[in-house]
């Protein structure tokens, strides 16, 4: 009977493999802690701030902070905090806007400047009623008048050069937008796309605020003379640009003001530079979801970003300065990355009532 | 009585997978349509039908049309020679040279992109050639990441195709190409036009091939939706987008039925193991060969990177250092989980959409190729073929959006369930698996499964005699592909995943968004080390097999 001899082994292969695929996902879907959280949400009772329950962090796909800190909150406040991630700046305010009257988590982190003014008009967020620590305040969003946005962290978008290519090339390199056009510098700067990143986006806003409503003819100026746009941060400084360990041969490109300390030639010196009157600021801003179930909680989370060991880690966590005044900067960034005093700047609620018509000229532009 | 028994048991076989379709599929997309039509609580479609009159609509359309087109079609045509020399030929090392065909297909387009870019780059070794930022590059691009779908699809039917009727066909007198034309590839073409129907749904919604590779200069629907969605929160524009991609779809879905429907789709079945090449054999060979090649180079140069270590103050030299970083929290802190955690999680995630989109393919899959007995029943089946081919035409960008809104109330507040992101890969790797299984079950003669049944076997003794011997392998092969899917996954996975609780996808990223001295070389190694999971998994998957499968 072959029949019957053969019959078993399908059936029980399929049996082991099935089995061992349950088995082994058991183990994740049944995994411990994110169980029990649906059911702890919102234990906090009002008034009690602290005394346990979770608290949902909901925030965009660049975050990260040392376990450890993670770690010493919860010991600290009671709170469980549990991390939800939901796409970039933008996506992430969008998704806030459009979740607003149920929203995602407690409290929110990363929403940025150039996304804030649609938060605000969403009605997204609830003040914050602790205090700002010394320097804060510097960077509120201008129109925030409730004190909704508390700032954490920010950085600059700044053109960098090769210093060393420039050097070897006997060039002297550029040091505002307007010198870009120059001949000198044909084909030599590599800029990443408005619509497809956010630095890019940053950039536009730069040259609007320097060149207002002539930043359209700034920019055929721009690719006139020889400007490349990429897709990403990383094609621009890793595939085109002369110092991003590839073979590019652009040593012009779009990067951040704190790009240089990533370039250190090991003799005390760094290769690369931002040019300082080419910076737009980018601050993000963490915010308590209005609606949320756990608000005490939010507020501790706020209070705890603002901390000095939160701040002293956003460096070498997310590649931003603090926001908060006195925090100890890694040394590489105390030494190799100097600040702009004067950044460029629009005002949000600009940015939030012109954002399609200047991204769709701008894509017109590039696209011709 | 026994027909509303019949029809009963079908429907059982189909609840889960509507179920699972309805809530994770129809509704978000629906919800996310509906905010784009209804203006502050009345139905307003002039809007939409303003963006459609839009000549940049008209362009973005039509620029991703011709470009998945053409791409499908030098996808088939490449993948076909291949697809016979891997699954057809005997030859030493082709079970490892089908392992690293799904190589590509679980690499981050980033990455990927990145590499492409410094080999076809204005400075790169194939820059003379001016293909960066263009559409040729975009072609090759899609043709990289999805010659591997119709290899696997096409190969899994090909495999255990009879040879018997093609070698009388040759002793009669037809030649090889004529053996091919009335032979072969009426049997074939099911799984061609399957595998074409997927690639191209691929290729439409292919999202980081289109920026990375073509510049600024191209625009598809989905680079479009994307746009809309997240920058500009224009939801009409974008509710007008996704409507076209539904009507695109579902058009380019009834057309592969017509053409995927053959006169009798029973297949004989062979029991004869692969055969050593010979010399008529030599052009297939050679043509998989230089595909191998031009699929190898990206990869290669890819893998060249990871070892090399940049200097402080440029330069770079050989060295294992970004393998070494890896295991650690990465230069400066870049990792705050090590490569190595996120690889687990990624597997563990894997393992859930793999046996999520096994169970509901196959449940389909059975659904889909019992014999209709009326036209009714025949056309119910169709349509559910079709809808599950819907989540891969449809912007990932609306299914994400969609999830936050329509499934944040109890009884459905999924949000914060940890299944959604399993599930969320397993509904894009279910059409691979659906298209898989069923030309292959198609092809079993109803007949053997009468038969047994009046011997006395109950369905499922039926089915697991007559069916699964015959769908094993490409129930592996789909297995494997399902997996590969998860594990690559990086859209809805950074949509939804736990930032403490990195995949290895989300962790490259990352890596490869910030500057440092070591974090090019770091994503550039843990891709690798990504590849080889993915490569290795497949070669063990393979080794699984029925040792009956002469019995049939």
């Amino acid at each position: 009977m072959r029949r019957t001899a053969f019959l078993p082994t399908p059936a029980t292969g399929l049996a082991t493999v099935l089995g061992a695929l349950l088995l082994s996902s058991c183990s994740l879907v049944g995994n411990g802690d994110d169980d029990g959280s649906a059911t702890d949400r919102g234990g906090a009772e009002p008034g009690t701030a602290g005394s346990g329950g979770t608290v949902v962090l909901v925030t965009h796909d660049s975050f990260t902070l040392p376990k450890k800190l993670i770690n010493q909150f919860e010991a600290d406040t009671g709170y469980d905090l549990e991390l939800r991630s939901n796409g970039d700046a933008g996506s992430l305010t969008s998704q806030f806007v459009l979740n607003a009257d149920n929203p995602l988590g407690d409290v929110a982190f990363g929403v940025d400047n150039t996304f804030g003014g649609r938060a605000l008009e969403g009605g997204v967020f609830t003040a914050y009623d602790g205090e700002l620590p010394p320097g804060v305040a510097d960077f509120v969003l201008p129109g925030d008048d409730e004190g909704a946005l508390v700032p954490v962290d920010n950085g600059d978008v700044c053109v960098n050069v090769d210093l060393d290519w420039f050097e070897r090339e006997g060039l002297a390199p550029p040091e505002d937008l307007d010198d870009l056009l120059d001949p000198a510098y044909e084909d030599l700067f590599v800029t990443s796309g408005a619509t497809t990143s956010s630095p890019g986006f940053a950039f536009l806003l730069a040259t609007i605020a320097e060149f207002g409503s002539d930043w359209q003819a700034y920019w055929e100026d721009l690719l006139a003379n020889g400007a490349k746009v990429v897709r990403g941060w990383e094609d621009a400084y890793f595939v085109d640009f002369t110092a991003g360990g590839g073979d590019g041969d652009r040593p012009i490109v779009l990067s951040y003001d704190s790009s240089p300390a990533f370039t250190t030639d090991g003799e005390g010196g760094t290769t690369t530079g931002a040019l300082l009157q080419t910076c737009f600021e980018q601050v993000e801003y963490v915010g308590a979801l209005a609606g949320a179930e756990n608000p005490e909680g939010a507020q501790a989370v706020i209070a705890w970003m603002l901390s000095e060991e939160v701040q002293a880690a956003l460096p070498e966590s997310m590649y931003v300065f603090p926001v908060r005044e006195g925090v100890e900067l890694p040394e590489d960034w105390a030494r190799f990355a100097p600040r702009p005093e004067e950044p460029l700047a629009v005002d949000p609620a600009d940015i939030e009532a012109n954002r399609d018509t200047w991204l769709r000229e701008w894509q017109d532009l590039v696209s011709r | 009585m026994t027909t509303t028994r019949r029809l009963l048991g079908l429907g059982a076989l189909g609840l889960l997978p509507a179920a699972v379709l309805g809530v994770f599929f129809l509704l978000p997309v629906s919800g996310m349509v509906a905010r784009g039509l209804v203006v502050d609580g009345s139905f307003e479609p002039g809007a939409v039908l303003e963006v459609l009159a839009r000549p940049r609509t008209g362009r973005v359309v039509w620029f991703t049309v011709w470009s998945s087109a053409v791409a499908t079609l030098v996808a088939v045509l490449l993948g076909l020679p291949a697809a016979y020399s891997l699954h057809r030929l005997e030859w030493t090392g082709r079970r490892v040279v089908r392992a690293c065909l799904l190589v590509p297909f679980v690499l981050p387009t980033v990455v990927v992109g990145v590499a492409f870019r410094q080999l076809i780059g204005e400075s790169g070794p194939l820059g003379p050639l001016g293909l960066d930022g263009t559409a040729w590059a975009i072609l090759a691009g899609l043709v990289f990441f999805n010659v591997s779908v119709v290899i696997r699809v096409v190969g899994s039917a090909w495999e255990s195709l009879d040879s018997r009727p093609g070698e009388a066909a040759a002793a009669l007198g037809a030649s090889p190409a004529q053996v091919f034309r009335t032979v072969t590839w009426p049997a074939l073409r099911p799984a061609v036009v399957s595998a074409a129907s997927v690639v191209f749904l691929f290729c439409a919604t292919g999202f980081g091939v289109v920026l990375v590779l073509g510049g600024l200069a191209f625009s598809t629907v989905e680079t479009e939706i994307y746009l809309l969605t997240t920058d500009l929160l224009d939801l009409q524009a974008a509710a007008a987008l996704s409507l076209v991609q539904l009507v695109a779809v579902t058009g380019l879905l009834v057309l592969a039925g017509r053409l995927r429907a053959v006169p009798d789709p029973t297949v004989r079945r062979t029991t004869a193991p692969p055969r050593r090449p010979r010399r008529g054999d030599l052009a297939p060979l050679s043509a998989t060969a230089l595909l191998l090649l031009a699929i190898a180079t990206p990869v290669v140069s890819l893998v060249v990177g990871s070892f090399r270590e940049a200097l402080p103050g440029g330069g770079s030299t050989w060295s294992l250092e970004n393998y070494r970083a890896l295991t650690g929290q990465g230069d400066n802190q870049a990792l705050l989980v090590p490569v190595t955690d996120a690889l687990l999680a990624s597997i563990r995630v894997a393992v859930d959409a793999t046996w999520m989109a096994l169970l509901l393919g196959g449940l389909l899959a059975v659904l889909l190729t019992r014999r209709s007995r009326s036209r009714t029943e025949r056309r119910v089946r169709s349509v559910l073929d079709g809808l599950f081919m819907l989540p891969l035409g449809v912007s990932a960008v609306t299914l994400g959006f969609g999830f936050l809104i329509t499934l944040d109330e109890p009884p459905l507040d999924l949000r914060d369930s940890p299944l959604l992101i399993p599930l969320a890969q397993a509904l894009v790797a279910l059409p691979l698996v659906v298209r898989t299984l069923v030309p292959v079950l198609a092809g079993v003669d109803d007949r053997l499964r009468q038969a047994a049944a009046s011997l006395g076997a109950g369905p499922v003794r039926a089915l697991l005699t007559v069916d699964l011997p015959v769908v094993w392998r490409p129930l592996l092969a789909s297995g494997g592909f399902a997996f590969a899917v998860s594990l690559g996954e990086f859209g809805a996975t950074s949509f939804l995943a736990r930032p403490d609780e990195p995949t290895l996808p989300v962790v490259i990223f990352r890596l490869i968004g910030h500057p440092g001295r070591l974090n090019y070389g770091m994503a550039l190694a843990a891709c690798v080390v990504l590849a080889a999971t993915t490569a290795l998994v497949m070669l063990a998957v393979e080794r699984l097999r029925v040792p009956s499968l002469g019995a049939l």
